[in-house]
């Protein structure tokens, strides 16, 4: 055995290797061809010897020379022989000589189908990996169906290389032998989340592939390839999948929401695609078509809108009976009713639009047209002789439109038709025949509304129809006119519904007088005109505040003095109490009608902004309303603390969290109510605390609602108190803060128009009412009469507690005198300190020390000098100023604890000794606590 | 890829890999023309062109042309990048390659090839990860003959 080995090795000293060959071929360019006949020669003497090492030599040699075009089928039952050597070296040649020269119709192949499944579960990865290789070059159907399972298999190796090998040869498998897709996509789905990037991006062409071919079935992989081109940074990956995607046409969709992007600043760039989009819309996928239309609505101009319309009514013909057509339909209006009808410059086509979309049957927009058509009508002057003309065919045709009346959605225009036509009557050319249209015996089938709307314009069109019947020769036939109408008009007084018997009745009882009249020969024409005289013009939404209020009119002033139970109650203590207490009986009189006079405000603006026929309050309305004259004999002020101002924009979630706040709170309220009046007769607040000890420990319960800074100008006439009086927070979504503001007139004017505004910093932000823009100001809602103060609320959000905020802030207000009023501004700064966010919370000795022990806490401490006072006293204040509780006291040490809206733990460790006070702190916000243990530091050096 | 070709401007065949099964006659037919076609392209010309029912990607890396045949969905820049890539592979495992480098070590360039591409779509994307299955193979081929001796 070893002398064989040796005798091979020898041998293949003498035996040419590939590099030999390639060199001899080089060296032989006259005689190449039989230079290789003499090199096959060799080579087939050496595949008739044992050594493998020698066959592998000669078949490595022959895989080049089949390169060069030189037949080698007749070796390859050697390739084989090759193939199944133990030694990957040798293997590795065999598999890719195999690979090259092997195709379906060799026939060897079928002897390879043992020795391939040995070498796949084979314990080298290698030799696996050489055999996979070679396999999907020469796989055929009956391999792929005899190894499909060993592949399978693979598909789970542990070994990433082989993992991707076997993924990527199922493609091959699948190609000979789809029967093996089915069980195997499970698994093939599985690995395009493997954690193997290589696998991964091999799954990926697989599914790719497969997709291109079928793209239907993978349709359900659709948000899995969504979800890998968005998190994927494989470039060769997010290729493959686009073109996937663009398969699932979901790429069309991208695009024409890229471009309505691209609208916004470049129109011009998106509107020369004009074509393609409008192709878009005979997409078979309707979420393109509606993206198509939506683009389109943003690209009219002047130039295009009639080509884009017309266009799109094709295609309303052709989308009969779907919710598309709808929104065709709706589409159409909203393009080109756009910016008050910019882009129309032929009305006549617009209303022509709109009757030939009166003709599309079930549809639900009847109203919309019928009020595009109103609208046309009553605001484009020009039109209304081809309007009304179309109106009246319409009424004729009425039905066509009304084949199934009440569910028959477009039976709505008939209602605009019949009041165009009735309103502009006089550009009727036939307005008799539209008259007896309009009282046909079927338009009782009608919804009522619109019947009401028939049976009031048929008396307008009466009207007319008299004033030219009057003027000609025959009397008669204005009678018959009346006749026309007593005959037909009771059909309508006998209707179910209130408003069309109302007007019927009425106007039945009219037409009968002027019958009366008529038959005595009186001409009524004029008079009967008279009752529908004069136009009805539009009116802009905000045409009211161009009214002004006429002099001497006080709005608000009471038409009838509400009688007052209390003068008579007055008049019997009168003596009693009229030396002691005259002012307070009357300011408490007063305050009930103040009382009484707010509510009813507050109710009457809750109705208004409920009401969408009002319009809406704004402040320069505002003004005009308080410049009238009189104002100032009403006091406006102190609603009453148990009726809270609704805070504006506070968030529904929110509002959850705040009615368990608001449930413990409410016991409290009588406490704080009190609280508060003693604020309000403080002239300020600065340095101003509750000192003595007892109180403020009593204070502790309410105490997150304290005092955050207090600021006066000292020559301003106004005092500003601000306090945050409740606080919500959650780290989700920053947190809420509603600050109490105090306003308290110190001066002898009125004070009104008082606009309050902060400069919003990235971490804090004012919550303005809806609709009003970054910089706005909240305008105060009351006004203050002298030496009057009232509260507002405020609400911020705060993103980060961490720090302490300071917001500048102004309020600009109106000082009324006697004669004069005069602009003023106050400057303030609200300063939100981090205890303001800190909620005491009991915390019992062992959970202190559970938390203490966690080692979460980051450590922090401070040194208090000379501080003079008993500890209790000390502990009081930092329990009040700061919202701790005391966890534990020994002797003169003490712990404590509080915890922030986010939940944030701090805990102090406070020691005395002699004047010196030592806080060792520890929280799990570093930030929070240095600035908390600041905070505590500066209560001290204060006192 | 239905299949991939380098060869040199010359007209000679270096390496040919068929990842569809085609008979003998046909492949050497389809060489043939195919290197006749791209030889005669001028160096400005596109590296696209359409041919039969595919499409051609080819691009000259020195006297070496490498061509590959895609079908007509499939995306033609991202074929550049692989043929690119392949070229980065062969310098990386050769040291700057030359066509010498292919003429003398073919099974080598193949090798690299299979670990590269597998049935025609790309097994790995990752360079490192291609060398270092092949240096991993090497160092297993070394052991054997090792063993051998």
């Amino acid at each position: 055995m070893a002398l064989k080995i040796v005798k091979g090795s020898i041998d293949r000293m003498f035996d040419k290797n590939l590099q030999d060959l390639v060199r001899g071929i080089r060296n032989h360019k006259e005689d190449e061809a039989k230079y290789i006949s003499t090199c096959i020669d060799e080579i087939k003497q050496e595949l008739k010897q044992d050594n493998i090492a020698v066959k592998a030599n000669a078949v490595c040699k022959l895989t080049y020379l089949q390169m060069l075009g030189y037949d080698v089928s007749w070796a390859a039952f050697n390739i084989v022989e090759v193939m199944s050597s133990s030694k990957f070296t040798y293997k590795r040649i065999g598999y890719l000589a195999a690979s090259q020269c092997f195709h379906e119709s060799t026939d060897v192949i079928m002897l390879t189908t043992n020795q391939i499944r040995k070498d796949l579960s084979s314990p080298n990865q290698y030799d696996t990996g050489v055999a996979l290789t070679g396999l999907s070059c020469f796989v055929t159907p009956d391999l792929a169906r005899d190894l499909a399972n060993d592949i399978m298999t693979l598909m789970s190796h542990t070994k990433p290389y082989i993992r991707k090998k076997a993924v990527l040869i199922m493609y091959k498998v699948f190609l000979k032998y789809p029967e093996s897709l089915r069980p195997a996509f499970p698994r093939l789905k599985e690995k395009l989340e493997d954690p193997d990037p290589g696998v991964q991006s091999a799954a990926v062409n697989v599914i790719c592939e497969l997709a291109r071919r079928n793209p239907k079935n993978y349709l359900s992989l659709a948000p899995l390839f969504f979800k890998l081109m968005t998190s994927s940074t494989n470039n060769w990956v997010l290729i493959k999948i686009i073109k996937l995607v663009s398969c699932f046409c979901v790429v069309k969709y991208l695009g024409l929401l890229a471009m309505s992007k691209i609208l916004k600043t470049h129109p011009k760039s998106v509107q020369s695609h004009k074509d393609l989009i409008l192709q878009c819309l005979d997409d078979k996928d309707e979420s393109i078509r509606l993206r198509a239309l939506d683009l389109l609505y943003g690209m009219v101009s002047k130039k295009n809108l009639m080509e884009i319309v017309k266009k799109l009514m094709l295609h309303v013909d052709k989308a009969e009976g779907t919710t598309y057509r709808d929104e065709l339909l709706t589409k159409i209006i909203d393009i080109c009713s756009q910016s008050n009808y910019q882009y129309i410059t032929n009305f006549e086509w617009y209303i022509s639009i709109l009757v030939e979309l009166t003709r599309l049957e079930g549809t639900r927009h009847g109203h919309l047209i019928a009020s595009q058509m109103l609208d046309v009508a009553i605001r484009v002057k020009a039109i209304r002789i081809f309007a009304v003309a179309q109106m009246a065919t319409l009424l004729d045709n009425a039905h066509l439109l009304t084949g199934n009346m009440q569910r028959n959605g477009i039976c709505e225009v008939l209602y605009a038709a019949a009041w165009i036509c009735g309103e502009f009557s006089e550009h009727l050319e036939n307005p008799m025949q539209t008259l007896e249209a309009m009282l046909r015996p079927k338009v009782a089938t009608l919804p009522g509304h619109i019947q009401a709307v028939y049976v009031q314009n048929a008396a307008k069109l009466f009207s007319t129809v008299l004033k030219s019947q009057e003027g000609s020769t025959e009397g008669t036939a204005a009678q018959e006119t009346s006749q026309l109408m007593i005959d037909r008009l009771p059909l309508f007084v006998q209707s179910a519904n209130l408003e069309v018997q109302e007007r019927a009745s009425c106007i039945l009882q009219l037409v009968k007088y002027i019958q009366k009249l008529q038959q005595k020969e009186v001409e009524v024409a004029e008079e009967v005109s008279a009752l529908f005289a004069g136009e009805l013009n539009p009116v802009a939404p905000k045409a009211q505040k161009k009214v002004p209020v006429p002099e001497g009119l006080d709005l608000d002033a009471w038409i009838n003095e509400p009688p007052s139970e209390s003068e008579s109650e007055d008049e019997q203590p009168k003596a009693i109490f009229a030396k002691e207490e005259p002012k307070h009986s009357r300011s408490r009189h007063t305050e009930v009608d103040e009382k009484e006079l707010a509510r009813r405000r507050e109710a009457r603006k809750q109705e208004q902004a409920n009401n969408p026929f009002y319009i809406k309050a704004s402040p320069s309305s505002q003004k005009v309303y308080q410049e009238s004259p009189g104002v100032e004999h009403i006091p406006v002020v102190q609603i009453d603390l148990t009726v809270p101002l609704k805070v504006p924009g506070l968030p529904m979630s929110d509002q959850y969290l705040k009615l368990e706040e608001e449930r413990r709170q409410k016991e409290r309220a009588d406490k704080k109510k009190k609280e508060k009046k003693k604020r309000k007769e403080k002239r300020s607040g600065r340095g101003r605390r509750h000192d003595s000890g007892p109180e403020s420990e009593e204070d502790i319960t309410p105490a997150h609602m304290v005092d955050i800074v207090t600021e006066e100008m000292p020559e301003m006439c106004l005092t500003l108190n601000h306090k945050v009086c409740d606080i919500q927070g959650n780290l989700q979504d920053g947190s809420q803060v509603v600050v109490s503001v105090i306003f308290e007139n110190k001066c002898d004017s009125l004070l009104k128009s008082m606009e309050f505004n902060v400069l919003d910093s990235l971490n804090s932000k004012l919550q303005r009412p809806e609709g009003s823009g970054p910089h706005d100001g909240f305008t105060v809602p009351f006004q203050l009469p002298p030496g009057v103060s009232n509260e507002a609320r405020l609400v911020f959000t705060v993103q980060s507690i961490v720090m302490p905020q300071k917001m500048k802030g102004t309020l600009t207000f109106i000082v009324k005198n006697e004669d004069s009023s005069i602009h003023e501004k106050l400057d303030f700064k609200l300063h939100f300190t981090c205890t303001s966010y800190l909620i005491t919370t009991p915390c019992y000795s062992d959970a202190f020390a559970k938390l203490l022990e966690s080692g979460d806490l980051k450590c922090s401490s401070v040194r208090l000098e000379e501080v003079n006072m008993p500890f209790h006293h000390l502990l009081a204040r930092i329990c009040f100023h700061h919202h701790f509780s005391v966890v534990e006291r020994i002797d003169s040490c003490a712990s404590m604890y509080s915890r922030s809206i986010q939940g944030h733990h701090v805990c102090l460790l406070v020691k005395t000794s002699g004047q010196t006070v030592s806080i060792d702190a520890k929280c799990d916000e570093p930030t929070l606590l240095g600035n908390v243990l600041d905070e505590i530091k500066q209560t001290f050096s204060q006192c | 890829m239905r299949f991939m070709l380098l060869f040199s401007r010359q007209g000679k065949l270096r390496l040919q890999k068929w990842y569809t099964a085609t008979a003998e006659r046909d492949k050497k037919k389809m060489v043939r023309d195919l290197m006749q076609i791209v030889l005669a392209r001028k160096p400005k010309m596109c590296s696209f062109l359409e041919w039969r029912d595919l499409k051609i990607v080819y691009k000259r890396y020195a006297s070496l042309y490498f061509c590959c045949a895609v079908e007509e969905q499939d995306n033609e820049l991202i074929t550049l990048e692989v043929i690119h890539r392949f070229v980065e592979l062969l310098d990386k495992y050769f040291g700057s390659v030359c066509e010498l480098d292919i003429i003398f070590n073919f099974e080598k360039a193949y090798f690299i090839l299979d670990e590269f591409l597998m049935g025609g779509e790309i097994q790995d994307t990752s360079k490192k990860s291609v060398l270092k299955a092949i240096e991993q193979s090497d160092l297993l081929r070394i052991y054997f003959n090792k063993a051998d001796a």
